[in-house]
């Protein structure tokens, strides 16, 4: 709807005005969000944090580049084990370590992305899938890795900067999330960018056309895996406490849940789709404590269901938003938005 | 030798498991053109009704397997008539969404209801006895298992060659278009296709039950089936089951004379080498898009 005129529109990375003015007030509003917010919600807040870094980096790969990753949570605990470790064992300062447990991450993206060159659809998926268990199991035997019993993160100080609460954490994870946000953003708006939706689009006519599918391929992968462990690195040190029972199959669908209900290939959505199944996601676990509907809940559990098993109430919501999405609304939140946009800008038609 | 003989035949009997969850797997993917996760879960809902029957409701084998079969039709089915069927324009990242989606409503279910507690099935052979064969022992299950598993890949040869709805599965898979002009009513044989898969994936399922009920329990055989039908080359059945018999081998192999501790990793490792060198399994095709 919006119509390019010239090439330097095409690659501005804010479109218009109102945007920056918009971003600037969503920036002010997180800053003073810690200060008003319970400390509940500083956590809840930093989890989001971390669900929108490692599912814009997804995106990169699925919305953008059309390569299906059912894996990241591989990623993530390559990031979030790296991190730890490089603090611990080569005793890196913190800022130091995060980048170059992602890049780890993102070298393991490349070796992944090597085979996925040649793989499409069902064969891409299994190959990655098998990526994500391997790499928990094989992390989960490794005796400087603390095998089943999992790690501790160590103290956080950056300079003279002391952290200790999830409020202090929170100012160092929002400004990383922001920059790697907007990093995603002037990604897809430069050549790099372009030449992986081609690829996305029709990558054989990107071939022809002089896209190289290897080299581009291969850096969606790493570049996917970069924010992944990232993400990893941060997430450690908002459990303070990582295991590999955490990076399971199922965290690598929630994040692919997340990017496509959000809306494959966009950027605001995926940041969206995030936030709000994140916030979903811890609602979720403590179901029973929901006013009115957790004591109907109850009540049904000890009625016709088992107690013990009211946690799974979780994956049936998130199994209906799915398919939901999938039936009635293939683009996720940003499709929803695109509609409502078009809709009052057509008004009255 | 005795050793590596030994090993074999495990890998056999569990490959056989195997293969029938990733004949299910071919099944739906021929028709449907959709890696289908929902696999193990179509047949876990069924195991947990055959469960409840027999333990709950005290009703005898010969009423619960059949019935229990029955319902596993019904579901997939329904699956695909009330589910699949409704996306629009979908593409292969959507379909798997689906197929995920629905895996875990399943999956939420069961487990809601049952609990997460390791229960065992009962069931008329006992799952610890074995039988002796020379030097080498196989447990009655394994060995009932691998038999089911070839009774069932005889059938559905027989089938898909003989059988006036076989022949039109396979007429529809090969060109829906042609077999839709020729008076044959695709979607209603592809939700059949459905059906019959969910079937296959139920016996596997009711022949890994007696040694162990819980609702994570098809996860396994699910992901073995389908690498085993992705070395296979996903579209062809034979294919299928010799991709899970390798995998299954394979598997017990390393287990034996390289480590334990790797050994439901290492089918992950064998796609991936395989992929590489054939990037659409072993039996397939390589299917090159024309532009």
């Amino acid at each position: 709807m919006d119509m390019k005129r010239d090439y330097y529109e095409d690659v501005q990375v804010f479109t218009s005005k109102v945007i920056v003015f918009w971003l600037g007030v969503l920036i002010l509003a997180l800053a003073i969000f810690p200060f008003v917010a319970k400390n509940y919600y500083v956590y809840v807040a930093n989890y989001m944090a971390i669900n929108v870094i490692v599912v814009v980096g997804l995106n990169l790969l699925v919305g953008y580049t059309g390569q299906i990753s059912m894996g990241h949570a591989g990623f993530f605990a390559i990031g979030a084990y790296g991190t730890i470790t490089l603090m611990t064992q080569a005793h890196f300062p913190f800022l130091l370590a995060l980048p170059c447990a992602g890049l780890v991450a993102a070298l393991f993206g490349f070796l992944l992305g090597l085979p996925a060159l040649r793989l499409e659809g069902p064969y891409l998926a299994i190959a990655t899938l098998g990526f994500g268990i391997t790499t928990t199991q094989i992390i989960g035997k490794i005796k400087i890795f603390g095998e089943r019993q999992g790690l501790h993160a160590p103290d956080l100080t950056i300079g003279p900067w002391h952290i200790q609460t999830d409020k202090d954490f929170y100012f160092v994870l929002i400004p990383i999330t922001i920059l790697l946000v907007l990093l995603a953003r002037n990604i897809v708006k430069t050549k790099v960018g372009r030449a992986f939706i081609s690829i996305r689009d029709a990558d054989i006519a990107a071939e022809t056309m002089g896209v190289n599918l290897t080299f581009y391929k291969t850096l969606a992968f790493a570049v996917s895996a970069f924010y992944a462990g990232v993400g990893g690195g941060l997430y450690a040190f908002v459990l303070r406490f990582i295991e590999p029972e955490l990076f399971n199959m199922f965290m690598s669908i929630m994040f692919l849940t997340m990017a496509v209900v959000g809306g494959l290939g966009s950027m605001m959505g995926p940041v969206g789709g995030a936030c709000l199944l994140g916030l979903l996601d811890l609602q979720l676990r403590n179901i029973l404590e929901i006013p009115y509907f957790g004591q109907w809940i109850k009540a049904l559990s000890e009625s016709y269901f088992t107690m013990t098993g009211v946690s799974n109430i979780q994956l049936i919501v998130f199994g209906l938003i799915l398919i939901l999405i999938m039936l009635f609304e293939p683009l996720g939140i940003f499709g929803i938005w695109i509609r409502t946009k078009k809709y009052w800008k057509m008004w009255p038609f | 030798m005795v050793d590596f003989l030994q090993m074999v035949l495990s890998g056999i009997a569990v490959g056989s498991s195997y293969a029938l969850m990733g004949l299910g797997m071919v099944l739906i993917y021929k028709a449907s053109e959709v890696p289908n996760f929902v696999q193990g879960e179509m047949a876990l809902l069924p195991i947990f009704i055959a469960f409840m029957l027999l333990s709950t409701y005290g009703v005898p084998y010969y009423i619960a397997f059949p019935a229990t079969l029955i319902f596993a039709l019904l579901l997939g089915c329904f699956l695909e008539f009330a589910i699949l069927r409704r996306a629009k324009e979908p593409n292969v990242l959507g379909l798997i969404i689906i197929t995920i989606g629905m895996e875990m409503m399943l999956l939420g279910f069961v487990s809601w209801k049952f609990g997460a507690d390791q229960r065992a099935m009962p069931f008329p052979i006992s799952a610890y006895d074995s039988i002796v064969i020379g030097d080498l022992f196989i447990s009655t299950l394994d060995m009932l298992t691998l038999v089911v598993a070839l009774v069932i890949m005889l059938i559905l040869f027989l089938f898909f060659r003989f059988s006036k709805i076989g022949v039109a599965m396979k007429a529809t898979q090969q060109n829906e278009n042609a077999a839709a002009l020729m008076g044959i009513k695709t979607k209603q044989i592809r939700m059949v296709t459905w059906g019959i898969s969910s079937m296959v994936g139920s016996v596997a399922g009711l022949l890994i039950a007696p040694v162990l009920v819980e609702p994570y329990m098809m996860w396994d055989p699910m992901l073995k089936g389908f690498a085993g039908a992705v070395v296979g080359g996903m579209t062809s059945l034979p294919g299928a089951v010799f991709g899970a018999y390798i995998i299954g081998i394979v598997e017990h192999l390393f287990g034996g004379y390289v480590s334990i501790e790797f050994k439901s990793v290492v089918a992950f490792a064998i796609i991936v080498l395989v992929l590489c060198i054939k990037p659409s399994g072993l039996f397939a095709r390589h299917y090159v898009k024309k532009v």
